[in-house]
């Protein structure tokens, strides 16, 4: 492409950041309409048991109070919420938007109260008396396998909703003439992504036009779309998801979630507008969970350190019901668990297990995160065991460029994704020895180990990679305006990543226009006819190169209206950013064949993932007496295909590395034995704070263009969460060392490094 | 999350107040900062009939510092501590554990009386004010008393308020110069309640400690002295080892209490730690201010 604009690789500031700091965007819940009806969910607060009746006699009769919504009110069946990865064992886990006679998870919505102001909403769901007998509760691992009670009895004869195989070459005999075999129990801990903006849906009903808007949509309106049309009966172009300001996705948010159903359907029953805004204590137990793994996995390695074969098996309490996306965290951590490393043998089992627990879904790196911890935790240990120095034992089994394709372990169900992929290019080596260097490894590691003014100080590195740019497709659409300005609109969803800025910078340099001239439009299926969305780390590369085709076409739809209107060849016109040039030196401006209806629109075919890889570093500072870890300083390199926005890109990975740290550190959903949710605010759910951590330093290489796209672009969102764990955790071990502890289950928070160093109280 | 219904009255007498409260038969409660009870009434954990706001009542802001005790008003708010230097001279220990409470916008509404009332076992100025042997001016539709702080605290989150009584202010006894205080906290990030704090202080008496005084928080269900480590002190050189007697016998005193962040065992010790190192910064403290 031979353009005068370099905005690809730029620092170019966020062009939405003019609009959010001055107040002026516009979340869901400043979103509003005449006649404005509010919803609040009865939610059960009985983990598991069987729904007798539900009372609204009293809440009904509240003045102000429109409607109680509660199954009885759903014609014929009701409905479950389709999966967005179907494989064979998972069907009947769907979960029902609704439940009818049987609650099975604390939180589970029993009914929708409607009513004139959320308050008024609020005081009459209180109203509301669910009679719920209650069953003995499932919240363990050995109490799903137990199968003691089931949770679907007469559907289904286990608590396993899935269990997926990740197999390469021969693990059994990798074992058995291995050198070193290195193994041991690991787990992390349940949690949320918690996006600070809580989720909120408007829906409006036009029954004239039979038409169902849904304002508050994210991540993936035009899969949520089709569901919903297909609940409501409707055709899909009868249905409308609208998105609006978004504060953080992380995975979590945007996905269909019973809440959308019901919200529609009060819109539907009352004939007016319906809104519902999550509050926080809701917010804990309704929307995705995730993380909550159990591992017991090994690592077979020859004297020299390299890795020979993995096994093992894992259990992921994935809650109550399977959610669209919910078995990805399980495919993924048996799937992507070799991480960066050549493992030439693999034998892992991931099994899904279903809990009296709110249904977990993705969050960001999901599986991975956790897949990562385990392997690192493994490889520390097998360095000590060997002799080797915690660098080398890594360097050695890191992939090479020359290796590429180098194909993962394959998983068995195929969900319909990815159950062979290869990691596409890169010589990990180079971003490990960038961040070693700039961490700087060999002056650090004199602390290592040492008491220091009553801490003992430790330093770790872990490696990963961050699979990207989830397929299969995406579109995208221009139209030149009147004024002369271009309208871009793709079918990826902003969720807070900058998305309106780096499809600007890649819809200018490829028409070669000035940014201040692309309006971006986003994440609404009103823009386009069929989308995907923001996920998986898939919009710079799936929506970027959509909108670059989309521009590539509009040039050649430019040139062709040119050479008509100049009565010449094609080939006799060149365009040159805003202006077409014939033959004879005349110039036509774009503007002056707007009139004509200058547009253009692509599809982004890609099935291949991308792999980001990287390296991070930690230095901590563990107080023995109190248990508290302090993280002193933290480097992340990552090799990313290219860089299409280093700010955002930054951004990205920093605030992944500090969600991580919230992670490892503090974040937590415990469960009673009975199961009820311990948690349900922030002063209980330790989420970082700005000032809890030391500025993160992240470095960025594009040596290796992803070969799978033409942009080069691999996607980025999520790798800074992925090795925190591992980092961390090899950190605290090695300041420890001369305790010999263990620090192989999430989180170390001060209680229990505490408890690590005092294992007698 | 919304708050429930309720009456809201903003008397401009305390007569008035406490006529509305006795009028209102517990159905009522005292707002002054809000940054407790709003909370507790958006979970619907407090859903009280009326509001009395004590924002129109006069007398009940200032910092007092006379030469017997230093008064401060029920509406004093964390912020006019922190930025009292009269307290900073006179009784520094205070404005030293107010820091640890919560946030900026907290600290900029919340206020003593408010905390005293609420009683949570991980607040601050409760503790300073049983360590201190503060005097609480308690004002209700009978009239006033005083009471002594330790007798306000009932238990956690219950104090011995009557329905119609309101904090008027709490007034501390002056201390003598060159007394030597010691606070630690150990909060799981900056600002959140804490998992444990130890308040001290102690004078000296030639080369030996005396009146010293010990309390915990946060780590038990009130706050509340320690007398064992008090003993420990008492006659004793300062120093490292008996800094270390005082703090186990802190730890092996108190019974502590447990949560989703921290057992009991966890607790017990951190109170040891946390003692042991503020009675050690005491007298890094007095170094400094001698150098």
């Amino acid at each position: 492409m031979n353009t005068p604009n370099t905005y690809i690789g730029g620092h170019v500031e966020r062009v939405e950041d003019a609009r959010f700091l001055r107040g002026a965007g516009r979340y869901i819940d400043d979103v509003t309409r005449e006649g404005l009806l509010h919803a609040c969910v009865v939610r059960s607060a009985v983990a598991h048991g069987r729904l007798l009746s539900i009372d609204a006699e009293e809440a009904l009769a509240m003045p102000g109070v429109h409607a109680v919504l509660t199954a009885a009110d759903v014609a014929g069946e009701i409905p479950t919420i389709p999966f967005r990865r179907p494989n064979p064992k998972i069907g009947p886990y769907a979960q029902p938007v609704i439940a009818r006679d049987r609650v099975r998870y604390f939180g589970e919505p029993v009914a929708l109260v409607v009513a004139d102001s959320p308050e008024l909403a609020e005081d009459a769901a209180e109203l509301v008396l669910p009679e719920i007998e209650p069953l003995p509760a499932v919240v363990t691992r050995a109490a799903s396998l137990a199968a003691d009670p089931l949770l679907f009895p007469g559907t289904t004869e286990d608590n396993v909703a899935a269990v997926f195989t990740a197999t390469r070459g021969d693990a059994e005999a990798a074992f058995a003439a291995a050198a070193l075999v290195v193994g041991d129990s690991f787990s992390t801990q349940r949690q949320t992504a918690l996006p600070l903006e809580t989720r909120g849906l408007l829906a409006e009903w036009d029954a004239d036009a039979q038409h169902l808007t849904m304002h508050g949509a994210a991540k993936l309106p035009f899969f949520n779309r089709r569901a919903m049309a297909r609940m409501m009966d409707l055709p899909e172009t009868s249905v409308d998801y609208v998105e609006h300001d978004v504060g953080g996705g992380f995975g979590a948010r945007g996905e269909f979630y019973p809440e959308d159903f019901l919200v529609a359907l009060a819109a539907r029953t009352t004939g007016r507008p319906v809104k519902w805004v999550e509050d926080r204590r809701e917010h804990f137990a309704a929307i995705a969970h995730a993380r909550e793994a159990e591992a017991q996995v090994e690592l077979a390695l020859d004297a020299s350190g390299r890795i020979l074969g993995l096994r093992g098996e894992m259990f992921m309490n994935v809650g109550a019901y399977v959610r669209p996306n919910g078995m990805t965290p399980v495919r993924n951590c048996a799937q992507f668990m070799s991480g960066p490393y050549r493992v030439p043998n693999i034998a892992l089992q991931a099994t899904a297990l279903v809990a009296n627990k709110t249904p977990a879904g993705t969050f960001r790196g999901p599986g991975r995160y956790e897949g990562s911890f385990f392997i690192e935790r493994l490889l520390d240990m097998a360095a000590a065991q060997l002799g080797l120095d915690r660098r080398t034992i890594r360097e050695v089994n890191l992939l090479t460029n020359a290796e590429m394709p180098h194909p993962l372990a394959q998983i068995r169900p195929s969900d319909g994704s990815r159950a062979e992929t290869s990691c596409d290019s890169g010589e990990y080596a180079e971003a490990f020895h960038r961040c070693l260097q700039a961490f700087d490894w060999e002056e650090k590691v004199r602390l290592d180990g040492r008491l220091i003014d009553g801490r003992y100080h430790g330093i770790a590195v872990s490696c990963f990679i961050e699979g990207g740019a989830s397929g299969p497709a995406e579109t995208a659409r221009m139209r030149v305006a009147e004024d002369g300005g271009v309208e871009v609109y793709v079918g990826s969803s902003a969720i807070g990543q900058g998305l309106e800025t780096v499809m600007a910078q890649i819809a200018a340099d490829t028409l070669g226009l000035p940014m201040e001239r692309i309006r971006v439009f986003h994440g609404s299926t009103t823009y386009l006819a069929e989308g995907w969305g923001s996920y998986g780390s898939r919009a710079t590369v799936m929506g970027g190169n959509a909108v670059r085709e989309a521009g590539l076409a509009l040039l050649e739809r430019f040139r062709a209206l040119a050479a008509g209107r100049l009565g010449v060849g094609e080939g006799e016109v060149s365009v040159v950013g805003l202006q077409a040039v014939g033959p004879d030196g005349v110039v036509l401006e774009l503007a002056d064949i707007a009139a004509e209806g200058l547009a253009s629109e692509a599809k982004f075919l890609n099935s291949d993932a991308t792999y980001t890889n990287g390296t991070a570093a930690v230095h901590v500072a563990v107080d023995p007496e109190t248990g508290r870890v302090e993280v002193l300083d933290y480097v992340v390199c990552d090799e990313v295909g290219r860089i299409v926005n280093a700010l955002t890109l930054h951004g990205q990975v920093t605030g992944a590395a500090v969600q991580g740290f919230g992670s490892v550190f503090g974040e937590e959903l415990p469960y009673g034995d009975d199961g009820a949710l311990l948690v349900g605010t922030l002063a209980d759910y330790l989420v970082p704070l700005a000032t809890d951590y030391p500025r993160v330093r992240c470095l960025s290489l594009e040596s290796y263009p992803s070969p799978t796209n033409p942009l080069g672009a691999k996607g980025a969102g999520e790798g800074g969460i992925i090795p925190v764990g591992g980092a961390v955790a090899n950190a605290v071990a090695s300041a420890l060392r001369t305790f010999g502890v263990a620090p192989n289950h999430l989180p170390l928070s001060p209680a229990r490094v505490w408890a690590l160093l005092n294992p007698s109280e | 999350m919304k708050l429930p219904a309720f009456d809201y009255a903003c008397p401009r007498t305390l007569e008035e107040a406490t006529a509305l409260l006795a009028e209102a038969c517990g159905d009522a409660k005292v707002i002054a900062g809000g940054q407790s009870l709003l909370p507790f009434m958006a979970f619907r954990l407090a859903a009280p009939g009326l509001l009395v706001d004590l924002r129109k009542i006069a007398g009940l802001t200032g910092i007092e510092v006379g030469d017997e005790e230093i008064r401060l008003g029920a509406m004093v708010r964390w912020r006019d501590i922190l930025d009292s230097a009269a307290l900073a001279h006179a009784l520094p220990l205070l404005p030293a554990a107010i820091g640890h409470v919560a946030h900026y916008q907290i600290r900029n509404r919340g206020t003593l009386g408010g905390s005293l009332a609420h009683a949570d076992p991980a607040s601050e100025f409760p503790c300073i004010a049983v360590l201190c042997g503060a005097s609480v001016d308690v004002v209700g539709a009978g009239g006033r008393r005083t009471l002594p702080a330790g007798d306000l605290i009932a238990g956690p989150m219950e104090t011995t308020l009557g329905d119609d009584e309101i904090i008027v202010a709490v007034r501390f006894p002056r201390w003598p110069e060159g007394r030597r205080w010691a606070f630690d906290e150990f909060a799981l990030r900056h600002g959140d309640l804490a998992i444990a704090a130890v308040a001290a202080c102690y004078d000296m008496d030639g080369p030996h400690i005396a009146n010293a005084r010990v309390a915990v928080m946060g780590a038990t269900d009130t706050p509340q002295r320690v007398p064992e480590a008090e003993d420990a002190l008492n006659g004793r050189a300062p120093g490292d080892d008996t800094f270390g007697t005082a703090a186990e016998a802190a730890s092996a005193a108190i019974e502590p209490t447990e949560d989703l962040h921290a057992g009991a065992a966890y607790r017990r010790a951190l109170v040891g730690t946390l003692l042991r190192r503020g009675l050690r910064a005491s007298c890094t403290r007095q170094r400094e201010a001698a150098e």
